[in-house]
């Protein structure tokens, strides 16, 4: 099979692109292991579903900044969803950038929903309404709905650049949503248990959490194995490797973390957020090698 | 005279193009394009580099260098698959050029239509394809979805910018300023169907001539439903920098497959979750209150 050609010029998505998916990531995936602990955890948990839902809106409030930033001109950001020029909604279900514009107004309501929901549960007696809202039969449907959003927030990105001609990007197409996501679920329970070595919770609960955050960590590498496999396929591995091997380390350093504190004595001596914290620069360390790695 | 609002387009017949560059020089002139600061390229006679926000016209020079056996291979400008050579036919001895006048193709199946998510791309009544100033934002879209890196972003305006087909010309009832300006006829500018017709005449006369591997880029539906800006090559369309058939995709192709998979994992990331919370709940432990 010959290797595909590509002729496309890069769009220079750089830093505010980067921290976008990020934080997108991180906001998908937070949101979605607290619905997943409100409606499935037991009541020790809980505390971990507060804070995830606290997470999620405050990694999601940068996003809509950075996107804003990004464009040419940033006045015009609300022409994402309103077409000027016909006077109609602009909403076009087969572009991604489109779709993606609709679903994080979406997502944002119900993350600011359920981040009061979280406060109010908390103790924050202003917002006591809230508390009954998200812990009734309501509260998790509302939940679910979220978590669809949030997912869709956290695997968008990939498909935003897999629906392109770019080298890699739309080589690996059906494989870079999945991965952003799984890389988000990963990133996003790597986060909570770093913030969980601050706050007072049953050792079960970050046991459990761990546990979770070493099926998310298989997931993200079965679909880094086959976005491998897929450039590789295409030919247009070497767009990602050279000088990016570097971020590589990190993204494999970041998978084998969660695995090293439960199996390794010599990795239980590391400083509790030492885990973690790999996983988050693991989280980076692949978008930042997808992102930049194609387009220089 | 007018214009009629049906289909238009350019035929650029690259066997005659003699590398002047005068539709780089009109087309500026005429749409007011500041152009790039000159650089050396190490690229034959090449300073213009590519198509962007300023080049809306560019001549590639893929220059053919003798080889020792008498046939020539490309300076690099047209790469071929995985970085290999291409070795195109020798011409004029050995030493030669094949030019070409590139420009935006104005596809029929336009890539950078299809995701613009401000419907700032239009189709216009020339059925040429048009980035609204007024309404682009910039989000440089387009350009990742461009199969031939026509579009470019311009810093000054903040909004992406390519050939307009000189849509303020057609609309006054002239001719697309790089096709009125080419000395050679080589940029052809006239409706479609009679820009076709008068390909079909010119290949055939080359090909009765012995350019066998003289081929027509984008006049059928073969390449993205058909180019409304369409070549004459001498060589096979990699050596110009064009994508052949086999490799013309659009980006959609990737919506389905990349959402599936995104759903997929979506799943899988639930089921992962919930195996590690659900036990603990299953067994009723930690019984403390919420």
């Amino acid at each position: 099979m010959p290797p595909s050609e590509h002729f496309a010029a890069p769009p220079n998505w750089e830093w505010w692109i980067l921290g976008y998916f990020v934080l997108g990531g991180i906001s998908g995936g937070s949101y979605a292991i607290a619905t997943i602990i409100r409606i499935f955890g037991a009541p020790a948990d809980q505390r971990i579903s507060r804070l995830g839902y606290i997470v999620s809106f405050i990694a999601l409030i940068p996003c809509p900044i950075f996107l804003t930033l990004d464009l040419g001109q940033p006045l015009r950001f609300w022409h994402m969803l309103v077409d000027t020029s016909e006077g109609a909604l602009a909403f076009k279900y087969w572009s991604p950038m489109s779709l993606g514009a609709w679903a994080l107004v979406i997502y944002g309501l119900f993350s600011f929903v359920s981040f009061l929901g979280a406060l109010a549960e908390g103790g924050t007696r202003a917002l006591s309404p809230f508390a009954g809202f998200v812990r009734g039969t309501l509260g998790s449907i509302w939940g679910a709905i979220g978590t669809f959003f949030g997912l869709f927030i956290a695997s968008y990105t990939g498909v935003l650049l897999a629906v392109s001609n770019q080298a890699v990007w739309s080589d690996a197409g059906w494989v870079l949503g999945g991965l952003f996501l799984a890389s988000g679920l990963t990133g996003s329970a790597a986060l909570l248990l770093a913030l969980l070595r601050w706050r007072e919770v049953e050792a079960g609960t970050a046991v459990r959490l761990e546990m979770a955050d070493r099926n998310f960590a298989i997931l993200e590498a079965i679909l880094v194995v086959l976005f491998v496999v897929s450039v590789g396929i295409a030919g247009t591995i070497g767009k990602v490797l050279g000088i990016w091997i570097v971020l590589w380390i990190l993204v494999i350093l970041g998978l084998l973390a969660p695995f090293a504190v439960s199996r390794s004595d010599a990795a239980r001596r590391w400083p509790p957020v030492a885990a973690p914290v790999l996983s988050l620069l693991g989280l980076l360390a692949l978008r930042a090698l997808i992102i930049f790695g194609p387009q220089s | 005279m007018a214009i009629e609002a049906r289909p238009v387009g350019f035929f650029t017949d690259t066997s005659i193009c003699i590398g002047c560059k005068a539709c780089e020089v009109a087309c500026k002139e005429w749409n007011q394009l500041e152009g790039n600061p000159p650089s050396f390229t190490a690229d034959s006679y090449d300073n213009t580099g590519q198509l962007d926000a300023q080049n809306w016209r560019h001549v590639q020079f893929v220059e053919m260098l003798p080889n020792a056996d008498g046939t020539a291979s490309t300076n690099g400008n047209g790469k071929g698959a995985g970085g290999a050579a291409v070795i195109p036919t020798p011409i004029a001895g050995g030493q030669a050029w094949l030019m070409m006048s590139d420009v935006c193709k104005h596809c029929q199946q336009a890539s950078c239509l299809e995701v613009c998510p401000t419907n700032a791309i239009v189709r216009t009544e020339f059925d040429t394809v048009l980035i609204q100033q007024s309404v682009c934002n910039g989000c440089r879209d387009c350009i990742s979805a461009c199969p031939y890196g026509v579009i470019g972003f311009n810093e000054k305006t903040g909004t992406a910018q390519k050939c307009t087909l000189c849509y303020d010309r057609l609309q006054n009832g002239m001719q697309p300023a790089c096709a009125k300006a080419c000395p050679t006829e080589s940029i052809k500018f006239g409706y479609l169907d009679d820009l076709q017709k008068g390909a079909d005449q010119r290949l055939a006369a080359l090909q009765k001539g012995g350019y066998t591997k003289a081929n027509l880029y984008g006049r059928d539906t073969s390449v993205y439903g058909g180019l409304n800006a369409f070549f004459l090559l001498m060589d096979k369309p990699e050596v110009y920098n064009l994508p052949n058939a086999e490799n013309a995709k659009l980006p959609s192709r990737n919506n389905l497959p990349g959402y599936l998979g995104g759903a997929v994992t979506a799943v899988a990331g639930l089921v992962g979750g919930i195996l590690a919370f659900r036990s603990a709940r299953m067994s009723g432990a930690d019984r403390t209150p919420r």
